[in-house]
Order: C-alpha cells, then structure tokens, then sequence
C-alpha cells in the first residue's frame, strides 16, 4: 500500500458515493414485455454525442425495417436507422427527453404494421475480420454507448486501438436505483454480452476484459459467469453495490486499481470502459449485421402500475410506452415528478410526450415521498457532502461560492471534476440543490468561454483589418515611391542620352 | 446575489431521490443522545439544576424566535422548528453550574442566539460555537457565580432542596447553603498548586473532590456524567450523526500531553485520565467541537482541528488562568477553521494533493 492509498484510507475519501435503496426489485425480476411500434414514431437526428446525422430519406417514402433513415456526417456521429417498416412522414420537431423541454428535429415514421425486416447481412465468423472491418460494421449499425454516455462506439474503438490498450472494462454496474435492464439484458442474453465483450477485446487490441457487476445483482452474476466460463481472457467481477459505481473512474479504479488523471481519457491509462448493453449490440451488429432499432427500458416509480422492462422501438412516446405496459395508477393521481433515466443522474421532463432513444434506460413516474420535494434551508455545513462526493470535492464551499457569482473560486474548488453525480445532494439535510448550482455553473462558464471566444476572434479580425489596411497603405507608398524612382531614372536616363547626343555631336 | 435560477422552484435538477435525512432529524438525534446525560444530573443535583436546564432551552428560543421576527424571517416557525436553537441552549446548560442563579441561563440564551449566532447572519452563518460564546462571555464577566459548584446529592450531608427552597435559590433569593458549596477537581487543583501544595499532597488529602468515572462527583451538569456522555457521543458516530475523526482527535490532543507530563513530574502535571473526566473534555469532543457549523468539513481538517483543541484545552488548564480551558480552545479553533478546511482539502480523484492531474499510470 503507497502512502496516497493509506492517506486516502484514513482520511476517507477511498470510502466515496452513497448506498441509496435500490428500488429494483420487483420490476427487475419481472419478464421483459416487448411493445410492437406505436402509431407513430419520432426518431431524433441526434440521439448520440457528436454531429446530428442527415437524413437520406424523402417525405411519402416507404421503408423497411433496419433501413437507414439518416447518415452520420462528420468524425463523431452515427447513423438513424427504422426500427419497423412504414412511411416516412415528415421531418419535424419533437421535444428532448431534457429538463429544458427544447424542442429537437426528429424523423416521424408511420409503420404500417407489417415490421418488415431488410435483408440482413450478418457474418459467420466475426473473430476472423479485421478491427478495421469490425469498426466498419459497428459503425453502420449506429451502436452507441447504451449505458447513457450515447458515445459512437466505433469511433471509441478505433480510438482505443490506435492508443494501444490493454484492458476493456464492462461496465454491468447499473447503480442507479430503479434502473434493472442491464441486469435484465445480463440475465437474459449473457452469451450474446460475452461474444460482443470478446469482439470488442479483439477490435481494441486489448489482452483482457473485466466485467463488473455490483453485487446486488446475484443471478446477473451467475448468469454470466456461466457464459464466460471458458474464456480466460474475459473475467466477470463482483464489485461492492454503491453508487456512483457505475461512472467510467469509479469502476476503473475499483476493477483495476488505475486512478485515471482528471483531464485524461480511460484510453490514456490503457484502459477501455464500455456498458454491457453495447457490447451485445456490438456483436448483434457484426454477427447479425442487425442496427440499433430498439433497446431495453426500465419503467418504474411508485406511480406505475407494472414495474418491469420493456423492449421498446426506438422513437417511441414515453407516452405509448406507459399505454403499452399498464399505465400510471390512477391515472397519474400522486404523480409528482416524471423521470427520464436514473433518478439520480435521470432528467425530469414536462409531459410524457418525449421519445426513447438510444440513450434512454428508464421511465419513471415518482410520487411525493419518492421525490422527496422539499424546500431548501440554509447549510448547516454539516459535511455530508464533503462525505459523500465520489471526486473529493467540496460540494458545500462550491455551492456558496456560486451563490455569491464567484465562479472562480468554485473552479478552484474543483468545479469542473464535479460529475454531476448527485450525491451530495442525495445526502443534503438542508435538501439544497446542490446540482443544480454546479450546472448552473458550469453552462454560465460555458457561455463566458464562448464570449470570451467570440470578443477574441472580434479583435482578431479587426487585429487583421488594420494590419491589412497598414499593410496596403505601406504597399501603396512603396508603390509610389517606385514610380518616383523609376521616373526620376528615366528622366535621369534622358538627360544622359540627350547630353551624350550633345556631346557626340560633331562639332 | 444568488442566481434567480438557484432559487426558484420551477424545474428541479437531478437528484430526483433523497436520502430522508433533515436538519431537524439531526438536531433531534443529537438531544436524544443528551437526554440520559441530562437526566442523571437531575438526579445528582436536584431540582436547581433543573430549573437552570430548563430557562436556559427556554431563552435560547425565545430569542432565536424573537430574531426572527425583527429580521423579518419568512418563516420563522420553519426555522424554529429545526431545533438548532434549542440544542445550544441545551449544551450551555451542560457547561453551567447546576445552581446557577436564574439570570445566568437568561443572560446566556441571550449572548448565544443573539450575539453568537444571529449578528453573523443565523443558522450556518457563525464563525464560533455559539454555546461557547456564551459560556466564556458569562465566566468572564461574572467569575464568582459561574464557579460555585455543589456537592451532587449522594455526597452531600444536606438533604436535597424540595422544589420550593429550589426556586428561592434560583432566584436568588436564599444563598447556597455553605455546607453544599465546592470546588471542582481542576479548580481544586489550581488553587492547591497556586498555594504552593503540589499535587501529590493535594489530591491525597482527605477532602480532595475527585473525577470519579461514575460521576457522583462535583462540577457543571455535563461534568459529572462522563460515561453516559460518552455513550451517547458513541451513539452519534455509529448513527452517523457526526464523524469519529474530531472526538478522537479531541481525546488524544489532551491525552497524549497530559500522560507525557505526568510521567515526567506527577507532582505537577494531573493525570490523563483526570483531565479526561473533568470539566468538558467529553461533552466538548461529542458534542461541542464537532458543532457542524463551526468545525472543518474535510477528514484531515476535522482531525488538526481536534487536536488543536484538546492540546490547547491541556495548555490552559495546566498554565492559564483559568482551571477549565474547553471553551477558549474551542473558540480559538472555531477562528480557524475555515482556513484548515481550505489547506487541507480532499485529494481530488484523479489528481494530487496540489490540484495537478496525475500522471498516466505505466503499463499495468
Ligand atoms: S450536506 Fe448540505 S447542509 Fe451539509 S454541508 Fe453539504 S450543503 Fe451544507
Ligand atoms: S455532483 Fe459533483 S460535487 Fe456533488 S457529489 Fe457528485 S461529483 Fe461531487
């Protein structure tokens, strides 16, 4: 043990994040519902980090099911495909699962019920095709990180692979309370996980992968165990139940003991996080040739009547998902905060009419005693939150500072290592919420930055102009002074001629 | 200014679940934790020390909620209600003498809620342990009633007062019979010491009040009840109400020193396990020194701050003018608090200590 280990031990901040109830239970024992597509289907251009993609498909035009709707465009981005056959009916606006409630372009498709597969093209023996081949594929399935991160996983692996890693860490911690459709998807699909895990080790370059899965998830864990049995090179780990276990940091460090440097990626310290649930998506798209159409989602909250995950169509309502498997009980009576994802890192939209995407892992309709809405008093600087702050921050002087505008300070503090994780103010007694001053914070930084940017690039054209016109006024005069030279020699070389004449005359 | 998006209700940021802990929860357990403490020097002291309990919870609110209206608190029962007020009147009832007279506790409600904590702009605002504030205030100002103590009940050769006499004492209408009055062991000491008696023969005479573990022993109502103080600080961590780090800290600040110089000269230097069970050394490390509002938030700053007190509280009493130094300790870490939780901030994961990222780990 070195000295910042034992330091971190006794000082406690090895001893971070929170023990929150679970509430999985019983929605994750319960079978997974599969819900055919809605009536209609609003499928955002930008369901993953990076460029929006463009769409390729006409307005009236007919498509099949897996048929890409909309292409990548630049670097990071990824493709839209239809996750069942119908019309294209519009391009048109749709509102982000977001707390803003911004509106977001999205393509509506009308199915016609029929759900008519395109001709897919899978591969027999995946482990014999290139990284290169791989990314190709993963790629032009539109995978993304499904654990919420929405990162294109091709452009990951390729990343990976060029920065010559050697650990791919899979990520099965789900610790948000609530959520279970990735222990669902481990229950039910570990052979698929476990191929899509020994694909992505092969695609990356990596020597071995680690799987962690909290330990609250018992029949995940053996469930797994017996598909990776077999595999020396893919090893599943049982890792303490606490949140936020399933942040990339967090589960590097408890797997592996790399503390990865703030400001770097994981790739920088060899290693390669991805969630269980791309990893199958992975192999489907390589071994089946099958795009990202649908995903698993977890409907929850004391609100809803059937608890349970549901393989949802991407581009479905909340709204029709909730229709489909049971509704809210009493019609929504005691509702008092509707979720999208966690109710720890999860966004609490307006209305139920937003759609799944490829991010989306829950629904959750909260009552009051779930929600816990309670007006915030003053700190009582009681250090629960210091406590409990997974990065080591110091939740309560960072929030004061941001009270009083002083931004700067807060920064020192640490503001930009703050993962937005909530567990400070999970812990609060005085309910401040403490999150909300941190993204406050930082989009108000955000916006300086982008000032600042703007006022620089302001001066440096103006900086051009005047350098431009000083440059052209001292062109000019150069100018001038050439002609002026030219004509003096001229007129020197005239005089010479003419007092040469003179002189040769005969006299 | 704080942002109007900071403070409006409208659309709540995540978090979306909440651990159920509240300010008045935690205020409640840590009373709960007092509560057999407090009974057992009722029962030592009788109902004087009662009655001193009693008016000084009394004026602490009363003048927290007074406050209030004067500043024109939007909700002053809210605040009231999160019986923060009532704990430090609570605890300056603990550091009093049990037969203080009834201006005593008044006065004190007034120096702590007034003074200590409102001037600085309420609750989470004071820079010093309001409790301490106004027990060093008091003692400074009013030496003589603030240093009678009295015999507990078990040892005195007077039946206890009845309610009636109690009152009349209280109110300072009838004197403390002089057969009841004493000195504390530290303040025993001191004079003894003073006097030129070294401890040896001092503590050996017959009449010497001892600090005795059961707490059958003279001094403030918090005094006498180490263990079960004690027990109820243990309650607070394993609930974990407070941290261990700033008890412990306490303990050892004033242990370590005081162990060393008894070695060295017993004549001298009391005890540790003297210091240890007199005055405030176990109230002052549960329940005072680890006051959330006026104690460090980080681990490492919880730990120099305790043991800045225990060693200072050990400095006082062993060369300051006064035979119980707790307070002025407290007080004087309580200055420095906020600067140990700004040099000795948590190591930022994956950072140093200095705030600079880590270097990318080799090849594992
Ligand atoms: S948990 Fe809340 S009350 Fe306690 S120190 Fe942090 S911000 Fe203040
Ligand atoms: S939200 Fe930020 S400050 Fe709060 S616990 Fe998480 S990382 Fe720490």
């Amino acid at each position: 043990m070195n000295l910042r280990t034992l330091l971190d031990k006794l000082l406690g901040s090895a001893d971070w994040g929170i023990h929150p109830d679970d509430h999985k239970r019983p929605g994750a024992d319960a079978p997974v519902r599969v819900m055919p597509a809605p009536s209609r289907l609003y499928l955002p251009l930008s369901q993953h980090s990076g460029a929006p993609a463009r769409p390729i498909v006409l307005v009236g035009q007919k498509v099949k099911k897996g048929e890409c709707l909309a292409e990548a465009q630049g670097m990071v981005s990824a493709p839209v495909h239809a996750p069942t056959s119908g019309t294209v009916l519009a391009v048109a606006d749709v509102t982000a699962p977001h707390p803003s409630g911004l509106a977001m372009p999205a393509i509506m498709l009308e199915p016609d019920g029929l759900d008519e597969w395109i001709e897919l093209k899978g591969c027999d023996d995946p482990f014999a095709l290139s990284p290169a081949e791989i990314n190709k594929k993963v790629a032009a399935a539109g995978v993304v990180g499904m654990g919420g991160g929405t990162f294109p996983s091709a452009v990951k692996l390729t990343g990976a692979n060029r920065a010559g890693i050697h650990t791919v860490i899979i990520n099965g911690g789900e610790c948000e309370p609530y959520l279970s459709c990735d222990d669902v998807l481990m229950r039910t699909q570990a052979a698929g996980i476990v191929a899509g895990v020994r694909l992505i080790v092969h695609a990356s370059g990596a020597k071995r992968a680690l799987i962690g899965i909290e330990d609250n998830k018992p029949e995940a864990i053996a469930a797994m165990q017996a598909a990776a049995a077999g595999y020396d090179t893919v090893r599943v780990c049982p890792v303490p139940a606490r949140f936020p276990m399933g942040f990339d940091k967090q589960m590097v460090k408890t797997l592996t003991g790399i503390e990865v440097p703030a400001d770097g990626r994981s790739f920088d310290a060899g290693v390669l996080v991805n969630n269980v649930g791309t990893a199958l998506a992975v192999w489907q798209a390589v071994a089946e040739g099958r795009p990202l159409v649908s995903r698993l989602v977890t409907l929850g909250g004391a609100c809803v009547n059937a608890p349970g995950n549901i393989d949802v169509p991407l581009g479905a309502l909340a709204e029709d998902v909730l229709a489909f498997a049971g509704g809210l009980k009493g019609d929504g009576l005691g509702l008092a905060r509707r979720v999208i994802g966690g109710p720890m890192m999860g966004a609490q939209v307006q209305h139920w009419r937003v759609p799944v995407m490829k991010g989306v892992s829950g629904i959750l309709a909260l009552d009051a005693k779930e929600a816990r809405l309670e007006d915030a008093s003053d700190c009582i600087r009681c250090g629960s939150c210091v406590e409990a702050c997974p990065m080591g921050l110091l939740p309560s002087d960072m929030a004061a500072n941001i009270r009083k505008e002083a931004l700067g300070e807060a920064v020192e503090l640490g503001l930009k290592d703050c993962i937005a994780c909530g567990c400070c103010a999970y812990v609060c007694p005085s309910s401040i919420p403490l999150v909300q001053h941190f993204t406050y914070a930082k989009n108000e930084l955000a916006a300086r930055d982008r000032a600042t940017l703007r006022m620089e690039a302001t001066k440096k054209l103006a900086q051009a102009r005047e350098a431009r016109l000083a440059r052209e006024a001292q062109e000019k005069a150069e100018a001038a002074a050439r002609r002026k030279a030219e004509r003096a020699a001229a007129a020197a070389k005239t005089a010479a001629a003419a007092e040469a004449s003179k002189q040769g005359e005969p006299t | 200014m704080m942002p109007s998006s900071l403070s409006g209700s409208q659309l709540v940021a995540s978090p979306h679940a909440h651990a159920g802990k509240t300010v008045t929860g935690t205020m409640l357990r840590v009373e709960l934790a007092l509560v057999p403490a407090t009974l057992f020097s009722f029962w030592l002291y009788g109902w004087p020390s009662f009655l001193v309990w009693a008016l000084t919870l009394a004026s602490c609110a009363g003048f927290e909620a007074l406050c209030l209206r004067l500043k024109g608190h939007p909700q002053p029962a809210r605040v009231l209600k999160d019986h923060s007020a009532l704990l430090t009147g609570w605890l300056l009832a603990l550091t009093l003498p049990p037969w203080a007279p009834w201006w005593v506790p008044v006065l004190g409600g007034f120096i702590a809620i007034v003074i200590g904590k409102q001037v600085f702009g309420g609750l989470g605002q004071n820079v010093f342990n309001p409790a301490m504030v106004a027990r060093v205030a008091l003692l400074v100002s009013f030496p003589l009633p603030l240093t009678t103590w009295v015999l507990p009940g078990a040892q005195a050769s007077l039946p206890a007062p009845g309610l009636a006499d109690s009152l009349m004492i209280f109110l300072g209408a009838m004197p403390i019979p002089d057969a009841m009055a004493s000195a504390s062991p530290l303040g025993f000491a001191k004079t003894e010491l003073s006097r030129g008696v070294d401890l040896l023969h001092s503590l050996s005479s017959g009449h010497a009040p001892l600090a005795a573990w059961h707490g059958v022993r003279v001094g403030s109502l918090g005094e006498s009840a180490a263990p079960l103080l004690l027990a109820g600080g243990l309650y607070l961590i394993a609930v974990r109400i407070i941290s261990w780090h700033i008890p412990l800290a306490v303990l050892a600040g004033l242990a370590i020193p005081a162990a060393i110089g008894h070695a060295a000269n017993p004549a001298h230097y009391l005890d540790a396990a003297t210091h240890l069970l007199s005055g405030a050394a176990i109230l002052g490390a549960f329940f005072i020194a680890t006051d959330y509002v006026t104690s460090p938030t980080t681990p490492l700053g919880k730990l120099l701050f305790g043991l800045g007190i225990g060693f200072l509280t050990w400095i006082i009493r062993t060369w300051g003018g006064y035979p119980e130094g707790m307070a002025f300790a407290v007080l004087f870490m309580n200055a420095l608090a906020p600067m140990l939780d700004r040099a000795f901030k948590p190591r930022i994961l994956g950072r140093q200590r200095n705030g600079k990222p880590l270097d990318a780990p080799k090849e594992a």
